[in-house]
């Protein structure tokens, strides 16, 4: 049974909130004038969640009760938004600062990758930088020697090795701190998003070597990331922060696919009890409720690329007066539209006025059509140019697509992460051997 | 395997406790690479695409040094032991600015550092001891100027410059003025994590130390008043003393030394303990 290299107990983190200037050492000298008389250090007691909108008080709790460990050769990744608490959790464990409360107890060297090429001086060559910044990092010399020749061949640098960095293209600088970094050898890796660099071809390679030091040398990884393919490629295990508390731990598939769902406020129904927030065109027409299903019929937020997507409207129409016509516009995360889907049973140029009466509609989106991400739907209905012309509704749902990895669908059996593309869908191949 | 967790052999257990007297030299020493390097880095970097390369090294001292001759000799006519003015300067010079340096460059280790200091562990006094090792070896350099232009006056044989025995003292002032300036200058660096006043003081502080020190001038000057004012500042003996062993005339009494030695003990200490208990959580307020 493989033990436990690294085991985080109980950790809290507390940061000071405003400026700390003027006021600190007024503070400073309460506090110590009540620690003197014995009693209890007032800051500590100011509860805040790690919730940046709506905190109040001087100080706020970045990191609360976190416990988790990790067994030895395990990659561990830990998963997030922005201000959850990553990186704190990762600047403790890598000693930069210190906790608040709780322990952490390792076993072997730990080394983090907060960011590549730390120290590295512009004036300094390729050569002297690999040693300053290895020796940074925690190798000695001889280590440093030893890997030297593996390091350039690693970043590519060649012939630029013994010129000031300063004069090295963007990629080579950081082809070359990449590379000291991922020949360190210490028991416990810890890597904050320094992957997300260099072209697509150097992070492929980047990703590699990633994959070798923790399944081929046995190492243990700590990884941190928002690529969430990337995540579920590279790790077996992970762990979600929220507000600064560890809201799940368990398989990578699992805790991403939790994430993806409540990353973005997914909402998988919109009712509009309320007909003063609906989208409707006035005293003609009135949108009741949206919602995502799936084949079952189930609502949900989150479906897999081999699964169908149903977008379903309900409206009501009090005249019968246009033909009026319901577009979905799916946007991808960026805000680019993926595609827009009309309903042609209802053109307005060509079809006969819609009835009075309550209707659902429903558009499926395919299975193996969307690639992963996180969608949303804007919801349009027209009338022709007579008419009103046309009510929007933008954002009004919002779904993530996923990829348990199972060699099935268009994946087939390529056991690899799928590459970045918006939809990912089959196509007949024709292979002609000559 | 059944371990019991309670048994377990952790390397390495890190809690918010802060320990006045955990000062971890030990790791210090594992990282003596790094702070060899980081000394390389500072004498490659400051030569680096500049005309005339190592002389920067010499170039200050001796600018100043014509200056103090020209204003505080030639214009104020303020006494020199009857030696040679140029000479008297470059002595006080050299080993003062080898203190003001040591001082200086350390008082600034947390803000100057933070950005490397917030991605990567790594004991956080290799910065100040390779500012200081670095000093010493510039030190090393000046030291060459001076003995240069030591041997032209001696040569020249207009004055009577006399070397004696207390040149065996030297590596003893050389400590006393390295781990003073480090002590103070980590006194201040974990200091200004919080409160950066004292960082704008630096500059002109040493300033004002440096007329407070018979650097410029020799102590055998001043009033008897002054003089005895001049028995706390535990820099005094160690100018006088470094003067006297390559000069043989001056100020200086093993007695003073002996508060040197003490003053530098307990400054240092201080500010090791100041240093240990600021760099775990630093980051946090800088």
């Amino acid at each position: 049974m493989a033990n436990t290299v690294l085991k985080v107990e109980n950790l809290w983190k507390q940061y000071r909130l405003g400026s700390i200037g003027g006021a600190t050492l007024r503070d400073d000298l309460s506090i110590w004038w009540n620690k003197l008389l014995g009693k209890e250090a007032s800051q500590l007691s100011a509860i805040n969640t790690n919730d940046r909108a709506n905190s109040s008080g001087d100080y706020v709790w970045a990191l609360q009760d976190i416990n988790f460990e990790i067994k030895q050769g395990e990659v561990l990744g830990v998963i997030g938004k922005n201000g959850a608490g990553k990186s704190t959790l990762l600047k403790i464990l890598s000693k930069v600062t210190g906790p608040t409360r709780g322990s952490i107890k390792t076993k072997g060297r730990i080394a983090s990758l907060l960011e590549v090429g730390t120290g590295f001086h512009p004036e300094l060559t390729g050569r002297e930088n690999v040693f300053l910044n290895g020796a940074i990092l925690g190798m000695n010399k001889a280590e440093i020697r030893a890997k030297f020749d593996e390091i350039v061949d690693f970043s590519g640098v060649g012939s630029y090795i013994d010129t000031p960095v300063k004069r090295y293209s963007s990629g080579m600088y950081v082809r070359l701190a990449f590379g000291v970094a991922a020949h360190l050898e210490p028991e416990i890796l810890i890597v904050d998003e320094v992957l997300a660099v260099g072209d697509a071809e150097f992070q492929e390679k980047a990703i590699g070597k990633m994959r070798d030091v923790s399944s081929g040398q046995g190492r243990t990884v700590l990884f941190v990331s928002h690529n969430m393919s990337m995540v579920k490629s590279l790790c077996e295990e992970a762990i979600l922060l929220e507000h600064g508390c560890l809201k799940m731990k368990g398989g990578a598939n699992k805790v991403v696919e939790k994430y993806l769902s409540m990353g973005i406020e997914q909402q998988g129904k919109r009712v509009w009890d309320n007909t003063a927030d609906a989208p409707k065109i006035k005293d003609l027409l009135l949108v009741h409720s949206l919602s995502l299903q799936k084949q079952n019929q189930e609502i949900d937020t989150v479906f897999d690329v081999k699964e169908e997507i149903n977008i379903a409207v309900q409206y009501e129409v009090f005249k019968q007066s246009f033909s009026f016509q319901v577009h979905f516009y799916i946007k991808n995360q960026n805000g680019v539209t993926v595609f827009v889907a009309m309903d042609n049973l209802h053109n307005p140029y060509t079809k006969e006025p819609t009835p009075v009466g309550r209707y659902t509609e429903i558009c499926k989106i395919p299975k193996d059509f969307l690639n992963e991400g996180v969608y949303y739907v804007e919801i349009l209905i027209c009338t022709n140019p007579t008419g009103p012309n046309y009510v929007t509704y933008p954002d009004a749902l919002s779904f993530s697509v996923t990829d348990d990895m199972s060699p099935t669908g268009v994946r087939g059996d390529w056991f690899r992460e799928w590459p970045s593309s918006i939809i990912r869908t089959s196509f007949e191949w024709q292979i002609i051997r000559h | 395997m059944s371990q019991n967790s309670s048994q377990e052999q952790w390397s390495e257990v890190i809690t918010p406790k802060k320990s006045w007297f955990d000062l971890k030299l030990g790791e210090l020493w594992q990282y003596r690479d790094l702070i060899i390097l980081f000394v390389r880095r500072d004498f490659v970097a400051t030569t680096k695409q500049t005309v005339l390369g190592p002389l920067w090294h010499f170039i200050p001292v001796v600018v100043s040094t014509l200056i103090f001759t020209i204003v505080f000799s030639g214009v104020a006519k303020i006494p020199t032991n009857n030696q040679p003015p140029f000479l008297f300067y470059l002595c006080g010079t050299t080993i003062w600015s080898f203190f003001a340096s040591c001082l200086s460059g350390t008082a600034n280790t947390f803000t100057s550092n933070a950005n490397i200091f917030g991605k990567v562990y790594f004991p956080r006094l290799a910065i100040p001891f390779s500012i200081i090792i670095s000093n010493l070896i510039r030190f090393g350099i000046q030291m060459m100027l001076f003995l240069v232009f030591y041997a032209f006056y001696i040569y020249q044989g207009k004055y009577s410059i006399v070397a004696n025995k207390m040149l065996l003292l030297l590596p003893v002032f050389l400590l006393i003025m390295a781990f003073l300036g480090l002590g103070l200058g980590i006194i201040i660096s974990s200091l200004t994590t919080k409160y950066r006043d004292l960082s704008n003081f630096v500059g002109f502080g040493v300033q004002l130390l440096m007329y407070a020190t018979p650097v410029i001038y020799p102590s055998s000057i001043l009033s008897p008043q002054f003089q005895f004012y001049m028995k706390f500042n535990p820099i005094a003996p160690i100018v006088e003393g470094f003067r006297h062993a390559f000069m043989g005339n001056g100020n200086f009494q093993l007695s003073q030394l002996l508060f040197s030695i003490v003053t530098t003990i307990v400054i240092f200490t201080i500010g090791l303990l100041l240093f240990r208990r600021v760099e775990k959580t630093f980051m946090d307020t800088v």
